[in-house]
């Protein structure tokens, strides 16, 4: 990502040895190309999420004038509490954020890294065609045993709780279990056997030793597990059915069904982009502040966001 | 041998100590995979052929599900070219956008962090939120791209409202979310290696010689992997189609999942929406091998011939 890592594809040109015209000319040519395709691919995919921002600063006239007011005048910041307080997101955060995210991104953490060491670091028989299983699991769609598990909860008496959410997340995630798999097999086997000689159980090296050294695969593991659960609708939408119970995701789409048939004096707009920006800040913050987890965990595995 | 060997003569202590501490570490994904995974699959297989609406006991009929499903069912294979469109379209259409987005950023440019960013951030914030940003701006009355057009007097397009334009209208968000891939091709063009473009050079390769005969090739692997995972990830889509048209307008974007979903949860055929799942989850392992099986003839990996 840094200038030493650079210009696998254009800097050759530097070197080409053209008869006619200039290189630097040449060069100062395709630059200025690639600089405006650029800045225009980037116009064009920032420009929604900035709509969303920008009209969640709007009143209703500047969100229904024809030719769109790009730059809202005045700016009504106001909106966000309203828009918050409107349809009690209190709530739906609260719910997000500890009846599911937090408890599902801590207990998929700990389950997997469990796993992971068990597939990693000791010898077993039947370990490696386990571990085949484990992998193809991450093939099999999550709309196959949707049914199915929806009637196991439904006769647990779960519907309308997180437990369908949590309770999985103690037994270890395939996608998890496989990228902190492949970290803890990079860690030196010595590392682990002068432990075991110094007496040290396998919990103990898991926690005292892989644990330390695993960081940035636990970073990973917990930003896409809590992104995942902040992000995630189908879920939702299928367990939970009572507005008191509902994460942010199904409570911006209760919100977007009331207020746009209240018609275009009811801040339905600019309170429906106000609460989705809200509900994203969370997301592109974290991106700011660990976007290197983010790419390693990318591109090292291909994790969808 | 070793292990015949070992398991004649027993397994010695340490042998024996591993194997139970394996299994032990293993053990919440192996319950996890009985219990959430294969049992659910199995049902799911035996609820497929059943009449069964959540409430009165599942009745057998074999594979009437199915050959309903392929004869008669008014909505089958419009869900089923809806979203062979919306994947045979979208896939293909996501990887060379982003696969050229990727070689743009990988050329001597200032900002690529920032650009990458701006390319990357749409498809981490949550799928409700852009959908109600995107229900705003292709809005034919009060949407921004349709507030451009009246204001420059040209007819407004119904995005979201015709039938004709719905899917295609999803296909350019859903290219638009594509950033995942653009960092995983990002990293992959990163790791090629230079003296491979120097050799080009000395050959005489210009710039798009250099891109056909050394940045695809190599690229070929994790294009595949793209690729794969693409299409099981567009399979399933739920969220945006589900949100932002709800499947209509008519029927136009009624997506497989989204179709089964209903089905599941709303109409309560379960045996139908079983069957539909075991037709997605052999689709989807269909893909997988033709194209795990066929990718030794194009896919590049160094070395090998």
């Amino acid at each position: 990502m840094t200038s030493a890592s650079q210009t696998v594809s254009s800097k050759p040109q530097l070197q080409e040895h053209t008869r006619s015209g200039s290189i630097s000319a040449r060069k100062w040519i395709s630059r200025a190309l690639i600089y405006t395709i650029l800045i225009l691919l980037g116009i064009t995919w920032i420009f929604p999420l900035y709509w969303m921002v920008s009209s969640s600063l709007k009143d209703d006239p500047q969100i229904y004038t024809v030719p769109p007011v790009l730059i809202p005048n005045p700016v009504f910041w106001n909106n966000f509490y309203d828009a918050w307080t409107r349809f009690d997101f209190n709530q739906a955060a609260f719910n997000s954020v500890f009846l599911y995210s937090l408890p599902v991104t801590i207990f998929t953490l700990i389950s997997s890294m469990i796993v992971a060491y068990g597939f990693a670091k000791i010898p077993w028989r039947g370990r490696d065609a386990l571990f085949w299983v484990c992998i193809a699991t991450m093939m099999l769609p999550w709309q196959v045993t949707m049914v199915p598990l929806f009637i196991i909860f439904k006769n647990l008496g779960w519907i309308n709780t997180y437990w369908p959410f949590v309770v999985p997340s103690l037994f270890g995630n395939a996608y998890f279990i496989f990228l902190l798999r492949q970290f803890f097999l990079s860690i030196p086997e010595e590392l682990s056997d002068a432990a075991r000689i110094d007496g040290s159980s396998e919990f103990g090296i898991l926690w005292r030793i892989i644990l330390p050294l695993s960081k940035p695969a636990i970073a990973v593991v917990l930003l896409f597990r809590f992104l995942w659960s902040w992000n995630d609708y189908l879920g939702p939408l299928i367990y939970i059915n009572s507005e008191a119970m509902q994460p942010l995701a199904l409570a911006i789409y209760r919100m977007r069904t009331l207020a746009l048939s209240m018609g275009t004096t009811s801040m339905a707009y600019p309170h429906l982009m106000a609460v989705s920006t809200l509900v994203a800040l969370p997301i592109i913050l974290i991106f700011i502040f660990a976007q290197r987890t983010f790419i390693e965990g990318i591109s090292t595995t291909g994790l969808k966001g | 041998m070793a292990v015949a060997t070992a398991s004649r003569r027993g397994m010695t202590k340490t042998e024996k100590r591993n194997q139970l501490m394996g299994v032990l570490f293993i053990s919440p994904w192996l319950i996890g995979f009985l219990l959430f995974a294969l049992f659910p699959l199995i049902a799911s297989l035996y609820y497929s052929m059943t009449n069964y609406d959540f409430i009165r006991n599942p009745q057998f009929i074999g594979l009437t599900n199915y050959v309903r499903l392929f004869t008669v069912d008014p909505d089958f294979w419009t869900v089923m070219y809806n979203t062979v469109y919306y994947v045979g379209f979208g896939v293909p259409l996501g990887i060379a956008v982003a696969f050229l987005i990727a070689n743009l950023l990988n050329s001597d440019i200032r900002g690529r962090t920032l650009f990458r960013s701006i390319i990357y951030i749409p498809s981490i914030v949550p799928a409700v939120c852009t959908a109600m940003v995107w229900l705003f701006i292709l809005n034919v009355q009060y949407g921004a791209i349709n507030g451009i057009l009246k204001t420059i007097g040209w007819p407004t397009i119904p995005f979201l409202s015709s039938p004709e334009l719905a899917k295609p209208s999803l296909i350019m968000i859903y290219v638009w979310a594509q950033g995942t891939a653009v960092v995983i091709f990002l990293a992959a063009l990163q790791d090629v290696p230079r003296s491979l473009y120097d050799a080009a050079l000395v050959d005489g390769a210009n710039a798009w010689a250099r891109f056909w005969n050394v940045t695809v090739p190599m690229c070929t692997p994790v294009i595949l992997f793209n690729f794969i995972m693409g299409i099981i990830a567009a399979f399933q889509d739920f969220t945006l189609p589900f949100v932002l048209t709800g499947g209509g307008p008519m029927k136009s974007t009624e997506f497989y999942v989204v179709n089964l979903y209903r089905n599941a949860f709303v109409q309560f055929s379960i045996g139908k929406a079983s069957a539909m799942a075991w037709i997605l989850f052999l689709i989807i392992l269909v893909f997988s091998v033709i194209l795990f099986r066929t990718s030794a003839r194009w896919v590049y990996y160094g070395g090998e011939k």
